[in-house]
């Protein structure tokens, strides 16, 4: 229960939902170990607050736009993380940036955090992510695997989990 | 001279809003609503499986997740005439009292409050005469002394610390602010423990609906929740106590916090029952059904004209013509083509992007009407039409908050107090309490007819050849929502979403009559239009949620709000 996989954005608008796609993909392919919770967060906000409350470690999964070609792949850790939540404008009543401020406030605040983020082609209406995009799919799982291994946690694949998606 | 404001876009609310009001000694003489987003979502819909668009509808907005799917499966369950389970019901309805109670309690305490409540003076505070304030006002078990002078220490650590987070960008000191030091204190302690509070409300969401934030048993025709009262992976006498559990836990806070509070903050605030009106005429629908049809409600709705709760019509059905006839949107004032009304099963969604005009189309919200009228929707709206139903419930948590605002300041209000900001707030608590006790009832009413030995909570939905229409109406927090379905050959044709931040946020409409949020904020005070914290307080009395549509992380955008003083 010490580490959250969390993927967040809108699956209406393409490739906005990209950290939940990833998160489903995931889910489709590697069995669960213990120790692990992966939560499609959708746009919430404020509902997160007692999944990411006091966890070790924290990996969010999200589009980003750094000014970097579409698909480039970031990986932002540390101090950096609740910074660069904070410099986002959001549209969301409560964001994530405010989300772990409240963390802050109540002490609850994740030990670690690491953002995986991807920079978006197209937020189009739309279910589907854009190809580009969707080719990127199995790089940002190869950089949460990285990342799970790193915490000493290695899942299994399921059998013909590939074939499933 | 007159002056002009900007706020863009309004912060701690759901999406994105823009309000442009015109000031003039002190008062706003015109306002402008504008939501800054396009959806068109709905046409994600067309070609796809009725049975699949609850799933996708969840998605529209992260903070009325539910909402969105009740509404869906309730209108494409009309357009097939389909009779849904009891079971099925109670178990929706509970889904969608908890998902009130949480909803209200955020926008209160962690979205709203901050416009009344000085965070920063609260450090300043008397610990020991906020506990006593508080243990006056009734027996919340965490109004004691230890609790509120941890919560202070812990306040000014973490503003000593110079990181605000959550309270950055707050008008602290704002000469509105009217709160002493030691009501301040007290709210925040309660702004802390609120925290805590919703979860449970999530709780109760998240065991019945399989998973929170997006729930996974609805189903078109029942839920998919199967009941067993032996098995581990069925609805069991085990989950249900839990869920009894959580009921009884939220009890406590909002009878001796939650009512508690608005009740102290609107006595300090009692000026602002002045303020806020505009549109009264009140929408919203009966919801909690009590058979399998929807003709008996649990809680009343319908229609109020001029605030005159004697012309109250109830809304009676799923199937209600007056609702069904009353709806219609123009096109006017927002960024789309055409301007006359048009019913939702007519709607069309051309988008026409002019910029921003004062006199022609400035607003991607369209202009509903409910026969021709603009109407305020909403938990306010709710409890005046409740009241006006002599709903017993909601009168009784209505005398009592009147009664709080009497014991601490020795006036009476009248009804019509409630036509205003704060009465807006009043309301959301109001409700609230009613919702509590509906929650109760619910799981009652499940466990009795579980008991009878009734485990139906599926109906199978049969699409028939040829075209069909159907619409969904349900009490959100925000007020009434409405999904409007074609349907052909069992594929959906069209699809359109009514929803009460529509209603609130419209922008002028065919006749060129203010909405809901325009004409409230009329006559609205501003001390110093460079800080306007009093439009801010009329603007999230309503709780806007402007479906969410961005929720890209942006590190190249830095500028936060935009106040302009022209």
């Amino acid at each position: 229960m010490n580490t959250l996989l969390l993927g967040v954005g809108n699956i209406l608008l393409q490739d906005e939902g990209v950290g939940v796609r990833v998160v489903e993909e995931f889910q489709r392919r590697y069995l669960i170990p213990e120790g692990l919770d992966v939560l499609d967060g959708g746009t919430s906000g404020i509902d997160l607050l007692h999944h990411i409350a006091n966890r070790e470690h924290l990996i969010i999964v999200d589009a980003v736009k750094t000014g970097d070609p579409p698909g480039t792949v970031i990986r932002l850790g540390g101090d950096k993380v609740p910074a660069f939540f904070r410099q986002k404008i959001t549209p969301h009543q409560l964001g994530i940036s405010d989300v772990l401020a409240v963390a802050t406030l109540r002490d609850e605040h994740p030990k670690n955090i690491v953002l995986i983020g991807i920079v978006p082609l197209t937020m189009e209406t739309g279910l589907e992510l854009s190809t580009a995009i969707a080719a990127k799919l199995d790089t940002l799982i190869d950089r949460v695997l990285e990342e799970l291994e790193a915490r000493g946690l290695a899942p299994e694949p399921i059998a013909n989990g590939d074939a499933a998606a | 001279m007159a002056k002009r404001i900007t706020i863009d876009p309004i912060t701690r609310i759901e999406g994105h809003l823009r309000i442009d009001c015109e000031v003039d000694n002190g008062k706003v003489t015109k306002a402008w609503s504008s939501g800054q987003m396009w959806r068109g979502i709905e046409k994600i819909l067309e070609g796809r499986d009725p049975r699949d668009a609850w799933e996708c509808t969840q998605r529209i907005c992260g903070v009325c997740t539910t909402v969105h799917a009740i509404a869906s499966v309730r209108a494409v369950e009309n357009a097939l005439n389909m009779e849904v389970p009891l079971n099925a019901q109670y178990i929706r309805n509970m889904i969608i009292a908890a998902h009130g109670i949480h909803d209200h309690i955020v926008h209160f305490y962690h979205l709203a409050a901050l416009d009344w409540v000085d965070i920063v003076s609260a450090t300043k505070a008397d610990a020991k005469k906020t506990a006593q304030l508080a243990e006056s006002l009734s027996d919340w078990h965490l109004n004691s002394y230890a609790n509120m002078k941890a919560v202070q220490d812990k306040l000014k650590s973490f503003i000593s610390s110079g990181q605000l987070g959550v309270f950055a960008n707050g008008y602290w000191g704002h000469p509105a602010m009217k709160l002493s030091p030691e009501v301040n204190l007290l709210a925040a302690a309660h702004y802390l423990q609120a925290f805590d509070v919703q979860r449970k409300a999530n709780q109760i969401v998240s065991t019945l609906g399989a998973k929170t934030p997006h729930v996974q048993n609805l189903a078109v025709g029942g839920v998919a929740n199967t009941i067993n009262m032996d098995s581990q992976s069925t609805l069991t006498l085990e989950r249900l106590m839990l869920v009894k559990t959580a009921i009884d836990e939220l009890e406590s806070f909002i009878k001796n916090a939650f009512l508690i509070d608005v009740g102290a903050i609107g006595s300090f605030y009692a000026d602002w029952t002045q303020y806020g009106s505009g549109i009264t005429n009140y929408l919203s629908a009966p919801d909690m059904p009590m058979d399998t049809k929807g003709t008996v409600f649990e809680m009343p709705g319908g229609y109020i004209k001029g605030g005159d709760l004697g012309t109250y019509k109830a809304i009676t059905s799923f199937n209600d013509e007056y609702f069904k006839q009353g709806v219609a949107e123009s096109s006017k004032h927002s960024w789309y083509e055409g301007s006359e009304p048009l019913h939702p099963f007519k709607g069309e969604t051309e988008p026409n992007y002019t910029d921003w005009q004062e006199e022609g189309k400035y607003s991607w919200v369209k202009s509903p009407t409910f026969h021709g009228e603009p109407a305020q929707v909403g938990p306010l709206a709710n409890v005046l039409c409740m009241a006006a139903a002599g709903h017993e419930p909601t009168t009784r948590y209505l005398n009592g908050v009147l009664g709080t605002v009497k014991a601490l300041i020795g006036v009476d209000l009248p009804l019509t107090a409630l036509h205003s900001t704060i009465g807006r707030h009043a309301a959301r608590a109001i409700r609230t309490g009613v919702l509590y006790e509906s929650l109760k009832n619910q799981w009652q009413a499940l466990v009795d007819n579980i008991g009878k030995g009734d485990v139906d909570t599926f109906n199978q939905p049969e699409f028939p050849k040829g075209e069909i229409q159907g619409f969904g109406f349900h009490e959100a927090p925000r007020g009434i929502l409405s999904h409007w379905v074609t349907i052909d050959n069992g594929r959906i044709k069209n699809y359109q979403c009514v929803v009460p931040s529509t209603w609130n946020a419209a922008p002028r409409n065919a006749d060129d009559v203010p909405g809901p949020y325009e004409a409230a904020l009329l006559g609205n005070p501003v001390a110093d239009p460079e800080k306007p914290l009093e439009v801010l307080r009329t603007v999230h009395s309503f709780d806007p949620c402007l479906a969410c549509a961005i929720h890209l992380h942006d590190d190249e955008q830095n500028e936060i709000i935009r106040v302009k003083a022209l």
